[in-house]
C-alpha cells in the first residue's frame, strides 16, 4: 500500500486554503469579463470593474479576495491503495487548516457553539467529505465556502409529481427570493434526488464544476441553460442594484431518488466562487 | 456623478444624497456586526455610554480579515446587512446617520431611516481587496474578545459606495430590480 505522510497532506490543505482564497479561478474570471459585455446596467458594469480590479489585487498581494474566507469544505478522493502515514487523515486535514487560515492572515469564522457563538480561532473544524476510489492518489480540493450565501440556501422536499418544472420553479423562486444578499452575480449549485440530506451535499459538489462545462447529461445541460436565462431575466443584476447578470453559472447533479420523493437543494454560491485541488 | 462626502454625517449633508449617487467618504467610520450590535444595544438598555459618539456616525457591516505585518487591516468588504435590522432602529434613534452593508433592509430599518434621516450605502461585496486599499488606518475600540466582529475605528479616504436607501424612502435596490426584469 501507498504511504503519504501525515504533514505533506497537512502543508497541501494549509496551501490549498490560501491559494483558493487569493486567487479566485481563471473560468471564474472569464465569467466576469464576459458579463461585462452583456451587461446593459452601468451601475452593473462598474460593480464587475470592481470585481475584476479586485481580483487582480487579492492575487498580487496574496490577500484574500473576500473577507468571510469561509468555511474550510474539504472534498477527499482517497485511491484505495493508499493511506496516510504519521497520524490520521481528518487531523491532518484540521492542522492544514488551521495552519493554512494562520499563515495566509485568512478570517476565522467558526463558532465552536451555535448558541454560544465562541470563535474557536483557528477555522476549524473543515467540513470533510471522502470518497473511497480506485487506485493509489489522493486528491483533495479545497473549498472554502461564504456564510452570506450559504445563508440564501434551501433544501425542498418537492413531490415526484412536481417533476422538472416544480424543480425549475423553485430554484428560481429561490435565487428571486435572495436579490442582493448573497452577492450576485452567483453561482447556483443544484442538487436533485438522493435523501434529505443527500441532495444538500449534492448541491454544494455541484458547485465545484467549471463554468463553460456542460453537463454529460442532455437532460440536465438543458435544464441549466434554462435555468441561467430565466434567473438572469429576474433583474437582480451585480450586487442587485439592477442589471442583466445575476448568475455566472447554474450547475445540477442528480443522484437516484426514492419513489415517494422528490428532495431539491439550491446551494448558492456568491461570485467568490472558490476551489482549489491538488493530487497527491 | 461621484459625490464626496465626510463624517460626521450632518442633516444638510444626507439630505444631499439620493438613491443611485456613488459616493467616496473620507474621514471616521466604525464597525460592527452580528454580536457587537447585540452588545451595543445591550449598552443603550443598561443605560451606558456607547464605545463610539453615535451622532452622526456611520457604521461599517464587516469582520475583516486579520491585517498583515505593516498593513493597517485585512480584506474589508461588506457582510450582508438584515442580519443588523434588529439592531439599526435603536442605533438611529441615538443619532446613527449612516449605515454601510449589502444587501436588503427590512421596513422597521426604512421607516426608522425616514424618521430619522439617515442613509444607507452598499459596498460592493467581495470586493475586499480593493475596498482595503482606502482604509489608512484601523484600531479596536471596544469588544476586543469578539475577534473579526470587534469594534473598530477606521480611518478611511475615499471610501467607496453606492447609496441604496435615501432619507426620503427611495430604494435603489427595487428601481433598479424593477428596471431590469424581463418577463
Amino acid at each position: 500500500m501507498r504511504e503519504i505522510g501525515f504533514d505533506t497532506v497537512k502543508e497541501t490543505v494549509a496551501g490549498l486554503c490560501m491559494d483558493a482564497n487569493f486567487e479566485i479561478g481563471h473560468d471564474v474570471v472569464q465569467a466576469f469579463r464576459h458579463g461585462l459585455e452583456v451587461e446593459e446596467s452601468e451601475t452593473g458594469k462598474a460593480i464587475l470593474r470592481q470585481l475584476l480590479d479586485n481580483v487582480e489585487i487579492a492575487k498580487t498581494e496574496k490577500m484574500p479576495a473576500c473577507q468571510d474566507t469561509g468555511w474550510a469544505v474539504v472534498w477527499v478522493e482517497i485511491g484505495s491503495g493508499v493511506r496516510v502515514s504519521g497520524g490520521e487523515l481528518y487531523d491532518a486535514i484540521n492542522q492544514g487548516v488551521a495552519k493554512g487560515y494562520t499563515d495566509g492572515y485568512l478570517r476565522k469564522s467558526i463558532a465552536a457553539d451555535p448558541l454560544r457563538r465562541k470563535n474557536t480561532g483557528d477555522n476549524t473544524p473543515a467540513i470533510i467529505y471522502t470518497d473511497i476510489v480506485p487506485g493509489d492518489r489522493l486528491k483533495i480540493t479545497v473549498q472554502p465556502k461564504g456564510g452570506g450565501s450559504e445563508n440564501m440556501s434551501e433544501v425542498r422536499m418537492l413531490s415526484a409529481a412536481d417533476g422538472a418544472e416544480g424543480i425549475k420553479n423553485f430554484v428560481v423562486d429561490r435565487v428571486a427570493r435572495s436579490k442582493a444578499n448573497p452577492c450576485p452575480p452567483v453561482v447556483v449549485g443544484v442538487g436533485i434526488g438522493g435523501t434529505f440530506d443527500k441532495c444538500a451535499q449534492l448541491s454544494k459538489k455541484a458547485l465545484l464544476r467549471e463554468i463553460g462545462s456542460v453537463h454529460p447529461d442532455p437532460v440536465y445541460a438543458e435544464m441549466e441553460q434554462e435555468l441561467l436565462q430565466r434567473i438572469n431575466k429576474l433583474g437582480i443584476g451585480p450586487q442587485g442594484l439592477g442589471g442583466r447578470v445575476t448568475a455566472l453559472a447554474v450547475f445540477v447533479e442528480a443522484f437516484p431518488c426514492h419513489i415517494a420523493t422528490l428532495p431539491c437543494a439550491v446551494n448558492i454560491n456568491c461570485h467568490s466562487a472558490r476551489h482549489k485541488s491538488a493530487t497527491l | 456623478m461621484t459625490k464626496k462626502i465626510a463624517t460626521p454625517l450632518t442633516d444638510e449633508a444626507v439630505a444631499g444624497l439620493k438613491a443611485g449617487d456613488s459616493v467616496l467618504i473620507t474621514g471616521i467610520i466604525y464597525t460592527g456586526r452580528d454580536l457587537a450590535h447585540a452588545k451595543l444595544v445591550q449598552a443603550l438598555d443598561a443605560g451606558k455610554e456607547l464605545p463610539f459618539e453615535p451622532k452622526g456616525a456611520i457604521i461599517y457591516y464587516v469582520g475583516p480579515s486579520p491585517a498583515k505585518p505593516g498593513k493597517p487591516i485585512g480584506s474589508a468588504g461588506p457582510t450582508t446587512s438584515y442580519r443588523m435590522d434588529k439592531y439599526a432602529p435603536r442605533l438611529m434613534d441615538v443619532g446613527l446617520k449612516g449605515m454601510i452593508g449589502k444587501g436588503n433592509r427590512t421596513k422597521p430599518v426604512l421607516d426608522s431611516m425616514k424618521k430619522n434621516k439617515a442613509v444607507y450605502f452598499a459596498a460592493v461585496g467581495g470586493a475586499a481587496a480593493l475596498i482595503s486599499k482606502s482604509i489608512k488606518q484601523a484600531r479596536v475600540i471596544a469588544y476586543e474578545e469578539l475577534g473579526p466582529e470587534a469594534v473598530r475605528e477606521l480611518r478611511v479616504e475615499d471610501f467607496p459606495a453606492i447609496v441604496v436607501n435615501d432619507a426620503e424612502g427611495n430604494d435603489l435596490y427595487e428601481q433598479g430590480m424593477a428596471e431590469f426584469r424581463k418577463e
